[in-house]
């Protein structure tokens, strides 16, 4: 009961802040409200128990790729934008992809529907530790290999600021 | 009550809301209690006196996207260190030294990545030559 | 019902009072600071409101709230309220999570002396078990109220000093973060309950003590003065060249918000140093000497002790503040990137040897 009723209030706030941040005419308001949904997020997350993501979600998502976002509007003086009708191209191959989303999940959900079962709220908590030893052991390589991402994105980020000619 | 894993969390959210309400409050009463007194020029934006001059929002040195976009990525090695730091001691007693060298591969990575920024000069905030002014700072 | 209603009312009043403990000791801060930065540079800080100047807090309090409350044309209205509202708030939040000692009698029943502690049937306590991350996201987010002042202005010296703000706290919080990871690997909890119960005892099982650790103490502290913005790190505000930074444009309680913001987070920072390398609320001589102390007193001995402890750290804050010169800007950025960072990394490092090298 309790459960369901923060599901459906943290899940209106992440529906609401996703709306805004495509009605807002400034990109900084619009960087804002994608702070909300990533915030609520984080939110839904702890609900289901995953204290650790849920804090990942906000340090990395909101506190820095966010920051990222505030940072290049703030840099590039980006002023409010004008309302185009929209375009046809995402009417084409928007909506079919909402359709397509909506089936899988739909799907996924009726398909599983015998062993899908209720959450109590708070009933169990995974902690860092359920996290952690998995990820540095069975998925070892996966985390190796996200070093060598990291460093390629390090490479293509000092690549992209120089290219000044 | 006290079986709910969840539930030292609720205090957080709660001091969140407290601490926005004191926020709001004071915000209200500066603005219901303090007097005003139109003036053009109080109204002005601080330049040391003068008339301002041009749009304050002119743009900026591109060191400072860069410093955000290598951030993201240092912050997500940090992150990655975190949950493995919370393991380490079981690491080592169930797996012996792998623990210790599955990071040090890590962070070796990592850490080619500083070399190179570091080589690259991109965290050198003095260099003011030509090459500097023409990637953008106006 | 009627218990859980009970439930959340007392915790709202835990809550408040102790949020207004912390604005009290923030208060009495500014005047603390005032007073010994004034000695510091052989004046006498302010003498004239109450003894000792003791109630000035109260007077600018007063008068912040009597000044008028400024909203330039060009600003963005909104945000331009909105960014010390954030800061505020972020400032006050880390605070939940903070434990400052065991469990003590709360109307009769057995509380936990942390807001979101809470005492477990078997006299066991229960708290955020990612708590230390609780913080370290507060702080991450905390960077937008300091970037949203700053260009909702449209001041340049706001626009400036926000910008210098953020580049600066986020190159910080990197080495702030991989400072931790030492602590967390000695203790293999992000529970800082659980990080303070494992330096239990005299204070040689201190964190700061062990293995290499002084030298993650030191990183952290840097980068939580750089992080709070505060001398030798006061970029964003150096009144030299940017006026006031990022708050140039703010008046009266606003104003104030933000300075508040400051020292709360300063606070916060002394707290997360007390708990992660300087044993929590524990005695420095404890099991060393033995003294019986009346119960009320026995009760509040851990909170003195970590108040103490703060005391010390605030006091640094501000004797550093009377000591050392303001970076250059390039020094700040390579101060962060090329020295601390490094040090970091290699911490984590030598910690991890030393704690293979405990453990294997």
């Amino acid at each position: 009961m309790l459960h369901q009723a923060l599901f459906f209030l943290i899940a209106a706030m992440c529906v609401a802040g996703a709306i805004n941040l495509l009605l807002q005419r400034h990109p900084i308001h619009s960087a804002l409200s994608l702070i909300v949904v990533m915030g609520s997020l984080a939110l839904l997350y702890l609900l289901l128990g995953a204290e650790f993501v849920a804090m990942i979600q906000l340090i990395v998502y909101a506190g820095a790729i966010m920051v990222l976002f505030v940072f290049v509007i703030m840099l590039l003086n980006a002023g409010e934008e004008e309302h185009t009708r929209g375009s046809r191209m995402a009417l084409w191959f928007g909506a079919p992809a909402v359709a397509a989303i909506v089936g899988m999940v739909v799907y996924v959900l009726t398909s599983n529907s015998t062993t899908l079962r209720e959450v109590h709220l708070g009933a169990w908590a995974s902690t860092t530790h359920d996290v952690a030893m998995p990820l540095f052991r069975e998925y070892l390589l996966p985390f190796e290999v996200t070093s060598i991402l990291i460093l390629i994105a390090i490479l293509g980020a000092v690549v992209l600021a120089r290219r000044e000619h | 009550m006290t079986d709910n894993q969840l539930l030292p969390y609720l205090p957080v959210l709660l001091q969140l809301l407290v601490a926005a309400g004191i926020g709001a409050g004071m915000v209200a009463l500066s603005a219901i209690i303090g007097h005003r007194k139109y003036s053009r020029v109080k109204m002005q934006a601080y330049e040391c006196g003068m008339t301002p001059t041009g749009d304050a929002q002119h743009r900026f040195s591109v060191k400072f996207y860069l410093v955000a976009m290598l951030f993201i990525l240092f912050d997500v090695e940090a992150i990655f260190l975190i949950p493995w730091a919370v393991v380490y001691k079981d690491l080592l007693r169930k797996f012996g030294w792998f623990g210790f060298w599955e990071m040090i591969i890590y962070i070796g990575i990592v850490l080619v990545g500083l070399i190179y920024i570091w080589k690259k000069g991109v965290i050198d905030w003095n260099v003011d030559d030509a090459k500097e002014s023409a990637s953008g700072s106006d | 019902m009627i218990e859980t209603l009970k439930f959340v009312a007392f915790l709202l009043l835990k809550i408040v009072v102790i949020t207004h403990v912390l604005l009290g000791a923030v208060a009495y801060t500014v005047w603390l600071e005032r007073k010994l930065i004034g000695r510091m540079q052989n004046r006498w800080g302010p003498t004239r409101v109450g003894p000792f100047g003791l109630l000035q807090p109260i007077a600018d309090g007063v008068k912040f709230i009597l000044k008028e409350d400024m909203l330039p044309p060009g600003v963005n209205k909104p945000l331009f309220v909105l960014a010390p509202l954030l800061a505020v708030a972020l400032g006050l939040t880390s605070l939940a999570v903070i434990p400052f000692g065991e469990t003590v009698s709360q109307l009769g029943k057995l509380g936990a002396l942390q807001i979101s502690g809470f005492v477990r049937a078997d006299g066991s306590i229960m708290d955020p078990g990612v708590g230390l991350l609780i913080i370290l996201a507060v702080t991450s987010i905390g960077v937008y109220g300091i970037a949203l002042a700053g260009w909702s202005s449209n001041s340049k010296y706001s626009l400036l000093g926000s910008l210098r703000a953020s580049a600066q706290m986020v190159s910080y919080e990197l080495s702030l973060g991989l400072s931790l990871v030492g602590v967390i690997m000695l203790s293999g909890s992000l529970s800082l309950r659980q990080i303070v119960d494992a330096q239990a005892g005299p204070f040689w099982h201190w964190n700061v003590f062990v293995g290499l650790q002084f030298i993650a103490f030191f990183i952290y502290l840097t980068a939580a003065y750089a992080e709070t913005n505060r001398i030798p790190f006061d970029l964003p505000e150096a009144e030299t060249e940017l006026v006031a930074g990022y708050h140039t444009e703010y008046s009266a309680m606003k104003f104030a918000m933000f300075f508040m913001a400051e020292y709360a987070n300063m606070f916060t920072a002394s707290c997360v140093a007390t708990l992660l390398f300087f044993g929590g609320w524990h005695s420095p001589l404890e099991g060393l000497v033995k003294y019986s102390l009346p119960p009320l007193l026995a009760a509040l001995e851990p909170v003195f002790w970590f108040a103490a402890k703060i005391f010390v750290f605030i006091f640094v804050y501000i004797w550093i503040r009377g000591t050392l010169p303001r970076f250059r800007y390039d020094q700040l950025m390579a101060f962060g990137w090329k020295v601390l960072l490094p040090l970091a990394i290699a911490n984590i490092v030598v910690t991890s040897l030393y704690v293979a090298w405990r453990t294997v």
